[in-house]
Formats: structure tokens, sequence, C-alpha cells
């Protein structure tokens, strides 16, 4: 196996098992800061004891998160050294912004919300628990940043076989970083929302402190309808974002091998990249050209216009998008169940609603994986959109050897992790609401 | 001076503080992981340790998650090399790291049992607090590096005796630095075998440093010549004196603010010994300085700004936090 291939199954794997955290983060800590607020403002306990159950949770996602982020700070120059010394003078600042203005931050105050509730006052509590929203959300800016300009480069020029910055603005505000960072975000208000929702709704089925249960339900739950919904309509954006500014990425994602006006959206089909055709395809005529450019007369460019060794992999980039939609699609469904629910009062004892939350818990975490995969998997053959290849931005001295070895490390350690992490945060929400409040970190809290 | 020129100067100096700083703080919750076993004798004395730095320790590392990164934006050809060329001893270094991180947490849950998290901490803690100063030791000491800024050894040429000199010597600072700590959160016998730990360290560490100090002046004439390399290895050396019978007073404060001195002032050496080298080569005129390392004066000019920017607020914030944490560590607070 080439180095190339093990160097970019070792970012997959452990860029993928990172993506499961930071998601979560996000839902979970708007959740928290909805919960805090309420709290300073009716000064009710209630509030804050359901946000103390989802403090400790939030505890053992982020530290998942960070453990499994430091792999990626490492991995560019462990791994992907030449991409570092192409293009580290517009790729690197981001990265060391994020320290700077984020890391720091969460690292900070996260400490404050597990360990500091009886040590500051609820004003310094809800601040702490602002701070830590916004710091992680301020975190995944800058790394949006970076991976955008991945996507979509621009404020440099390249002088002598290297990457200069020529304007900061225009870099890190490229054509995609403003609609990626909103659709990644929702993604992980999705995620975190559904999460609580989800063990609201077992606590409910159960018939355990109800009272809880509900409220924890029904702040998660409202958050989780605002985010499907408006993900649909970042979703549109990004995409029309993709046809114009990667139209062989949209090419792949639709598996659209000609390029037409009146193009077909594939709702179902299975890409063949020899043959050059999508077996078994279900297609609405005309509706991807509509939805590219509001008229099924808009010409949608196809794969063939491409050189063979420009064009992306088709079945990746096509089934992770498409499963991806299918899930944002049902998350709307969902939505819209739960405010009829809502709106009859019925939501507490509609049983089968509640039991769907549970089972949904994983669908975001897939959606956020296939989306991801659409979206780094699309970008290929390219490290750096048109400019930089994948092929040239491996390190040259790793031996393949060497990351057999710690691609073998690494899926032993975050198979231990995952399995330990999981069971940990069962037992916090099993436990949680209505347990004895010494266990766990927070202490008699 | 043109401004480039200038900016890469600031921009040494920034990269050591950070690391410097790192030291400093996760200095001490290291050392504090690795004589978890040595210090405590029964749980409740576990637990007031890991308490002490539970939370702390991540927004300490956070220090070298932020060097790392100011040193790929600042300097994108030394970060290049250093972490391809040093794979696997970094790769160990990750490891360490990423069990350490979730230890704690897992540890106080206890799934999977107690002590294999307890003794993920303990490794995870020992492991980079050993590796930290061979990797030191051999940028210092010089590395084999092709034409192409790439790193020309494999993994043993790393093991040479002086770097691991070096390995030794900042084990022994983040020791001292962890029992410092322990001596200043803890009270009752606790506190005792962390003073004594301490004033053994002081001796180990003295040792090592005029090891490393004379077998730098031999390895690399001229180095130590420059003033600053001069003043910070007498600083330390006199940090050092001082320790002993500052921590014998039960002055631990004190103790606590001279052993964090002196990993600051270890930094002032090795980087008044390294300028303008970042990684020194083995043949001379290969090696990565901050000249032929650096990023654009664009870009460095950015950082500049970020940095003028943020740091006096993660200074301001991180002294916020450790004071709402400060004070002896009860086992009835909160707390793993």
């Amino acid at each position: 196996m080439s180095s190339v291939f093990l160097a970019r199954l070792q970012f997959g794997l452990t860029a993928g098992f990172h993506f499961l955290f930071p998601p979560t983060t996000l839902g979970l800590t708007l959740v928290i800061l909805i919960l805090e607020s309420l709290y300073v403002r009716r000064k009710a306990e209630i509030y804050k004891d359901v946000s103390s159950f989802l403090v400790r949770i939030l505890g053992v996602v982020f530290v998942m998160g960070v453990a499994t982020g430091i792999a990626l700070e490492f991995a560019f120059g462990n791994n992907w050294s030449a991409y570092s010394r192409t293009v580290g003078d517009i790729f690197g600042p981001p990265l060391a912004a994020e320290g700077v203005f984020s890391f720091f931050l969460e690292s900070v105050f996260i400490g404050i919300l597990v360990f500091g509730r009886r040590r500051v006052s609820p004003k310094t509590y809800r601040l702490s628990a602002f701070l830590v929203f916004f710091a992680a959300h301020l975190s995944g800016l800058w790394i949006i940043i970076a991976n955008s300009w991945m996507q979509t480069p621009a404020g440099f020029r390249m002088e002598a076989g290297r990457a200069v910055l020529t304007d900061f603005f225009r870099a890190a505000l490229n054509p995609s970083t403003v609609v990626r960072f909103v659709h990644t975000i929702l993604g992980g208000w999705i995620t975190g929302s559904l999460v609580a929702a989800g063990i609201g709704a077992w606590y409910l089925l159960r018939g355990r402190v109800r009272e809880k249960a509900g409220l924890l339900l029904k702040v998660s739950l409202a958050v989780f309808i605002i985010a499907a919904v408006l993900q649909l309509g970042s979703g549109h954006a990004h995409s029309i974002q993709v046809t114009r500014t990667q139209p062989e990425k949209m090419a792949a994602f639709e598996a659209l091998w000609e390029t037409r006006t009146g193009a077909p959206f594939t709702v179902f089909g299975i890409p063949d990249e020899k043959a050059e055709k999508t077996r078994l395809a279900v297609r609405i005529p005309g509706l991807l050209s509509f939805l590219a450019g509001f008229d099924t007369e808009t010409k949608v460019l196809g794969l063939h216009e491409f050189p063979r060794e420009e064009r992306p992999p088709v079945f990746l980039p096509f089934a992770g998008y498409h499963l991806m939609i299918l899930f944002g699609l049902l998350f709307i469904l969902m939505a819209g169940l739960g405010v009829i629910l809502f709106g009859r009062k019925r939501l507490p004892d509609t049983r089968w609603y509640l039991k769907l939350l549970i089972f949904a818990i994983p669908l975001p975490f897939l959606a956020n994986e296939f989306g991801w995969i659409a979206a780094e998997v699309g970008r290929q053959p390219w490290a750096v959109f048109r400019v930089l290849r994948t092929a040239d931005a491996v390190s040259k001295v790793v031996p393949a050897g060497d990351i057999v070895f710690s691609l073998a490390l690494f899926t032993a350690i975050y198979a231990l992790i995952a399995a330990a992490g999981l069971s940990i945060i069962l037992k916090l929400a099993r436990h949680g609401l209505d347990g004895p409040p010494a266990a766990g970190p927070q202490g008699g809290a | 001076m043109e401004t480039w020129d200038l900016l890469r100067n600031i921009w040494f100096i920034l990269v050591g503080v950070l690391l410097a700083g790192y030291s400093a703080l996760d200095g001490f919750d290291l050392g504090v992981g690795i004589l978890l076993p040595f210090l405590a004798k029964n749980e409740d004395e576990k637990r007031s340790l890991v308490r002490s730095v539970g939370p702390v320790w991540d927004g300490n590392e956070v220090w070298l998650l932020t060097g790392g990164g100011a040193l790929f934006a600042a300097f994108p050809q030394a970060y290049a090399t250093v972490f391809s060329g040093f794979y696997l001893a970094l790769m160990l270094v990750l490891f360490s790291l990423i069990l350490r991180a979730v230890s704690l947490e897992f540890r106080s849950h206890a799934v999977g049992g107690k002590k294999l998290w307890e003794a993920a901490f303990v490794t995870g803690s020992f492991v980079p607090a050993l590796l930290f100063g061979v990797a030191v030791g051999n940028v210092v000491v010089g590395i084999p590096i092709d034409a192409g800024m790439e790193y020309a050894g494999n993994f043993f040429t790393l093991l040479r005796p002086l770097p691991l000199v070096f390995g030794l010597l900042g084990l022994a600072a983040f020791l001292l630095h962890g029992s410092t700590w322990a001596a200043l959160k803890t009270t009752g016998e606790l506190q005792a075998r962390a003073r004594k730990i301490g004033r053994a360290m002081t001796v180990a560490l003295g040792a090592l440093f005029l090891i490393s100090f004379f077998a730098v002046r031999i390895y690399l004439p001229g180095a130590l010549k420059r003033v600053p390399a001069w003043t910070f290895s007498a600083l330390v050396v006199t940090a050092l004196v001082l320790l002993r019978p500052v921590i014998k007073k039960g002055k631990d404060g004190l103790a606590f603010a001279l052993s964090s001195a002196v990993f600051l002032c270890l930094w002032g050496v090795v980087g008044a010994v390294q300028y303008p080298a970042l990684i020194r080569a083995a043949d001379p005129s290969l090696s990565l300085t901050i000249t032929n390392a650096s990023s654009s004066a664009l870009t460095l000019k950015i950082m500049l700004i970020i940095a003028i920017v943020g740091m006096p607020l993660v200074i301001a914030y991180t002294v916020y936090a450790f004071r709402v944490f400060k004070g002896k560590v009860g086992l009835d607070d909160a707390g793993y």
C-alpha cells in the first residue's frame, strides 16, 4: 500500500472519529446556555439541575474531543509535511488563531462549568456557559476557514512552488467559508440537541423525573426543530456554492456525467465510474438545474467536462451527499411532527414519538460524517483545490511501515476510548437526572 | 533591520514564550501525573492530587497546541521537518497525550477499571515529560538534514547520549515542578512527601544541568559565551540553590514560583544557544533558521496582531481561573 493511501486512511480515521465530538459540543453548549439563562432569570432549581446533568455529559464529550483533536494538529506535520511546507503560510494562521482565541477560552471556562458551580455566582456561571458556547463556535469558525481554503482557495499567489498570503481577509472569507460554517454549526446543533432530546424522551418513557425530563425535552427539541428547518436553507445555499465554485465536485455528488440544461436530480442510483453511467437511477427531471439556478434551463456541468486525472471519485461523494440529504429531510419531518405534538400539548405522552427521538440519536452523527466524506472525497484528487495534489502533499521521509504502525495504534486506542467513553456517557445519561448527585466529577454540586 | 527580519525575531521569541509557558503550566500537572504512585499512599491522597490538577490541566495543555500552531504558522518549514522527521517519537508523545487527556475523566467514573486509567495518566505523563527534553536536545545538538530541509536520520539517531541527558534534565524539571505544586495544594503527610521529593529534585536537576552545560560547551564551542546564555544559566543555578531552603521552610508558594522560574530560564538558555537557528543541522549550512524557515512578512504580521489581541485576554482569564480554584484541595468539594 502506498504512503499516500495510508496517510489518507489515517487522516480519515482520526478526523472522522474526532468529528463525532465537536458537533455534539456545539449543540450541548447551546442547550446548556439556554438552561443557565433561564436559571438566572427564573431562579428555579430545576433549570440548574437539568443543566448540571448536561454539563456532566458535556465534560466527557469535551475531553474526547480534546484528546482526538491533538492528533489532527500533529497530522499536518507528521503525515502531510509537504502540504505544510507548500501552504503553511496560509493554513498555519487559522490553526494558531484557533488556539489563541478559542482553545484557551473553552478549556479554561469548561473547567469552571464542570468543577466550579459552587465557587462562582449563578451569573458568573451563566457567563462561563456563554463563553464555552462562544469559544466552541469560534473554534469551528477557524477550522472551517482553514478547511474552506482547501476547497476554494483565495487571497494568495504561488511563488517558487509555495503559496504566499496576499490578502488575509480574502483567504479567510473565501467563497465557501460562510456557508460551510453555517451548515456545519447547524449540523452540530441538530446533533447535540437530539442527544439531549433523546435522553429526555428516555426518562419520560420510563415515567421518571417527569418534570425535569419534560424540561430537558422541551428546550432541546425546540433547538432541534429550529436547526433542522434552517439546515434546509443552508444546505441548499451550500450546494449552489459548490455548483458555482467546484462544478466537478457537484457533478460527482449528483453523478452527472454529461453537461446539460434541464439536469435531473438523481434520487437513487449506483454510479459506475468505469462505465461512466449511473445504474438503477431514479431521476426527477430538471430538478438539479432548478435547484442550482431556480430555472430548469440552468446549465450544469458534467464530469466529462473535466480531464480524467482531475475528476473526483464519484461513488463515495454521491453516496455521502445523498444519505446526508435523506437524513436532513427526515429531521425536518421529525421537527414538523414535534411542532404538531407540541401544539396539541401531547408531546410528553406520545410514546412512539419519544421512541423515535431515542432511536434517531445516531442519525445526525451519521449525517455529519456523510456530509464530511462527500465534501472531502469530492475535493480529490486535490489537497488544495486545483493548487496542490493530495499525492504531492504527503511527507516524503515517513516510511509506509511507520504509518502502518501508527495506524494500528490509533485504531486500537480509539476503539478503547470509544468503548469506555460510550459506556460512561450511557451510565451518566441513565443515572444522572434522578440519580445521586455525588456521582461524577460534579461532586455535591 | 527590515520589517520581515524584525517579525522573524519577534516570532522566535514568541514561539519560545509559548513553549516556556507550556512548560511552566502543563509542567506541574505532568509532574504530578508521574509522581502520583510515589506521592500518594491511599485513594484519598490520590484523589487530592488528581483534583489539584483536574480543573486546569486542559487549559495548560492548550499552551502546547497553541505553541505548535504558532510554530506551524510562523516557521512552517521547521514544523514540517520536525514533525515528519521525528515521526515515531512524536507518535509516542501523541498517544500518551490522547490517553492522558481522557484518563482523569474516565478514572473518576471507574469504567474499564480505575487501575487502567490511572496507569494511562501516569504513563501518559511520563513519556512526554521524557521525550520533550530528548527532542529539544536533538535540535540543539544538531540532526542530519538534507538539502531539501528533510530529516535524514532515523529513530535511533534521536537516542544519542547528549539528547538523552537533555531528556533526563527535562524529566527532572517536570518532577521538581510537580512536587512544588503538590506541596502547594495539599496538606499533612502528602505535603511532607512532596517537599522531600522537591528537595531531592533540586539536586538532581542541578547536577543534570551542569553536565548538560559543560557538554554543550564542548560540543558547541562559543554557544554559551553569549550574554543571555550565561545570564539564564546563572539564573537557573541561583533559583535551584535558593529552592532547597525555601522548600524546607515550607514556603510553598515561593517554591512553586521558583520552580516555574527554573523552567522559564531553561528555555532562555535554549533560545540563546539556538538563535538564529530553529533546528541545528549536522552540517551547519543546512540548519533551519528564522530566515529560511519562516512564513511571509504578511503572515507574520497578521499572526502578531492575533497574538497582541489574544494573549493578554488569555493571561487575564487564566489568572482568573487559577484564583477561582486557589487554595488547598478538599475532598468534599467538586472534583474528580
